[in-house]
């Protein structure tokens, strides 16, 4: 007998899950027990730079998360349905046996997807996956002197003079 | 009709030492994870990196780790005190959970007994990875929101909007495996890869969907929120991002679970793609080392395995830089997800003429 111990597989994910579940105690505990608590109004407040937190930060935010969410939701799901069909189509004896049955499943399969793809141009257009962009500033300062002449001194090339000091002479005084 | 229940006491006992061993071995990389990460830190950037504790730097990470208990547990007045401690919890568990259905070599005879390296074969393998993943995103979520800080809570939505992002392209470039697998078993998708070399061609998966390797590889640092995807907790501008409320061991959970994250993804990553406990040469290996020491080579082939892709998330950190919000979100959507669909037909279109004319 394979399985002699009555555990399913999923018994023994369950099994895993204990184990993992008793380290996470037992190190919450030594935690407990080791680390000092001398806590202090200040030392509870909320890490805001150094300044006092104002207002909760529970705050509805940009929806466009929830748009991204939403769209996750339906690639997720449509992406459970190609799992067992890929599967399916996998099975060599299926394919070599008829041909045509090949060519029939790709082409559900792609009508599918391209459903999928439809939506995701949909969404492309729209603009929900458009995200700001930082534009680049570039910083102006009103001087009197042309541009022209930061030009020049930008593509100035550095050159490197020879170094001729009477070296031996220098050492022979130290 | 009577039933008769056979418990077989030591089936018990080597599952018990299993997951012991695995849950162990989790935790020993991902502890010296965190001392590799400095160590290649240091040499790529031309330094020596920790060397004071132990030999060479070897018991850094006892050291951090009796630090981490040591010091003094901050939960602010203000937060939502349960979900502040689920949150770490949930993020170190789902680290933890994923290596259950992993192979970890072949089964192997020890005293006397034929043991399965793998604590559960469940024929939906690939979609409990799927799950757990998705699963840990939770553990940040919940974690970010509950401090009840600014920080966090951007941190927390920029990883949940960044991991449900990557987590589409990851599941279609792994339906593109699945088309030439057919099975969901990683224990069959392993063994399908036996060996090297099969009927003229590589038997690893790699050789055959380099492109959905690729894909899955940077979802695979997008989910385990490495650099440079590492916006959830971007120290530049987010302070410590969905952690800045963290003290103590719960801070040392969250960096903890990422290091797993980390071991759990290379691993899954050497299984499915590079051929897991297979290697060059096993053949003959098994006939000449037995049934002991054979499938030994073979775990430690896909240690080697993981312990590369572990020092080559390292090695990408300190190479590119982070990306901006609209280039990750653009990466991701624009770009993976186009890329895995095309590469799915890609595949379809090939199996299909390959099975029609060949």
């Amino acid at each position: 007998m394979s399985n002699p111990s009555q555990v399913t597989e999923f018994g023994k994910i369950l099994l895993f899950l204990i184990t993992g579940s008793v380290f996470v105690l037992i190190a919450f505990f030594t935690a407990r027990l080791l680390s000092p608590r001398k806590p202090t109004p200040e030392k509870l407040l909320s890490y805001e730079c150094g300044e006092e937190p104002t207002g909760s930060s529970w705050i509805q935010f940009n929806p466009r998360f929830y748009v991204i969410a939403l769209v996750f939701l339906l690639f997720d799901v449509e992406m459970v349905f190609i799992f067992p069909w890929s599967t399916i189509y996998a099975q060599q004896p299926l394919l070599t046996a008829e041909p045509a049955w090949g060519w029939l499943c790709l082409t559900e399969m792609m009508i599918f997807v391209g459903i999928l793809l439809l939506g995701l141009i949909y969404v492309w257009k729209k603009g929900d996956l458009e995200w700001v962009k930082p534009a680049p500033i570039t910083p102006e300062v009103k001087t009197g002197i042309p541009p022209a002449a930061y030009d020049r001194l930008n593509q100035q090339t550095y050159q490197v003079r020879k170094f001729d000091a009477p070296v031996k002479e220098l050492e022979h005084e130290r | 009709m009577k039933l008769a229940i056979v418990i077989d006491g030591y089936y018990f006992l080597e599952k018990f030492g299993l997951i012991t061993v695995i849950f162990a071995l989790s935790l020993v990389v991902a502890m010296y994870s965190t001392l590799a990460e400095r160590k290649i830190a240091g040499f790529l950037q031309d330094r020596v990196g920790p060397n004071r504790a132990g030999w060479g730097g070897m018991l850094q990470p006892l050291a951090d780790g009796v630090k981490m208990f040591l010091k003094e547990e901050i939960i602010p007045a203000e937060s939502s005190k349960f979900l502040f401690i689920v949150g770490p919890s949930l993020a170190i568990l789902t680290a933890c959970i994923g290596s259950a259905v992993i192979p970890w070599g072949d089964t192997i005879v020890l005293f006397g007994r034929t043991v399965d390296l793998q604590v559960t074969d469940i024929n939906v393998g690939v979609l409990y990875i799927f799950g757990v993943v998705s699963l840990g995103v939770y553990g940040i979520m919940i974690g970010g929101w509950a401090s009840n800080n600014k920080y966090s809570l951007m941190g927390a939505i920029r990883a949940a909007s960044q991991n449900i992002s990557y987590e589409i392209a990851m599941g279609l470039s792994i339906i593109a495996l699945l088309m030439m697998t057919g099975s969901l078993s990683l224990r069959d998708i392993t063994n399908q890869q036996h060996g090297f070399w099969h009927e003229g061609w590589f038997s690893w998966n790699f050789f055959s969907q380099p492109l959905g390797f690729l894909i899955f590889l940077v979802c695979a640092f997008a989910e385990t929120n490495r650099t440079p995807f590492d916006l959830p907790e971007c120290e530049t501008e987010l302070v410590g991002g969905y952690h800045t409320e963290y003290s103590s061991m719960k801070l040392g959970f969250y960096l903890f679970s990422e290091y797993i994250n980390m071991f759990v993804s290379s691993a899954v990553m050497s299984t499915l793609y590079f051929g897991g406990y297979n290697y060059p040469g096993m053949d003959w290996v098994m006939e000449h080392a037995g049934p002991t020491w054979g499938p030994l080579v073979g775990v430690a082939a896909l240690l080697g395995k993981i312990f590369f892709f572990i020092f080559f998330f390292m090695w990408v950190r300190w190479t590119v830089p982070r990306f901006r919000y609209d280039q990750l979100m653009n990466l991701g959507w624009k770009v993976l997800i186009p890329l895995a669909i095309a590469n799915i037909v890609a595949t379809g279109l090939w199996m299909t003429v390959k099975a029609t004319y060949f």
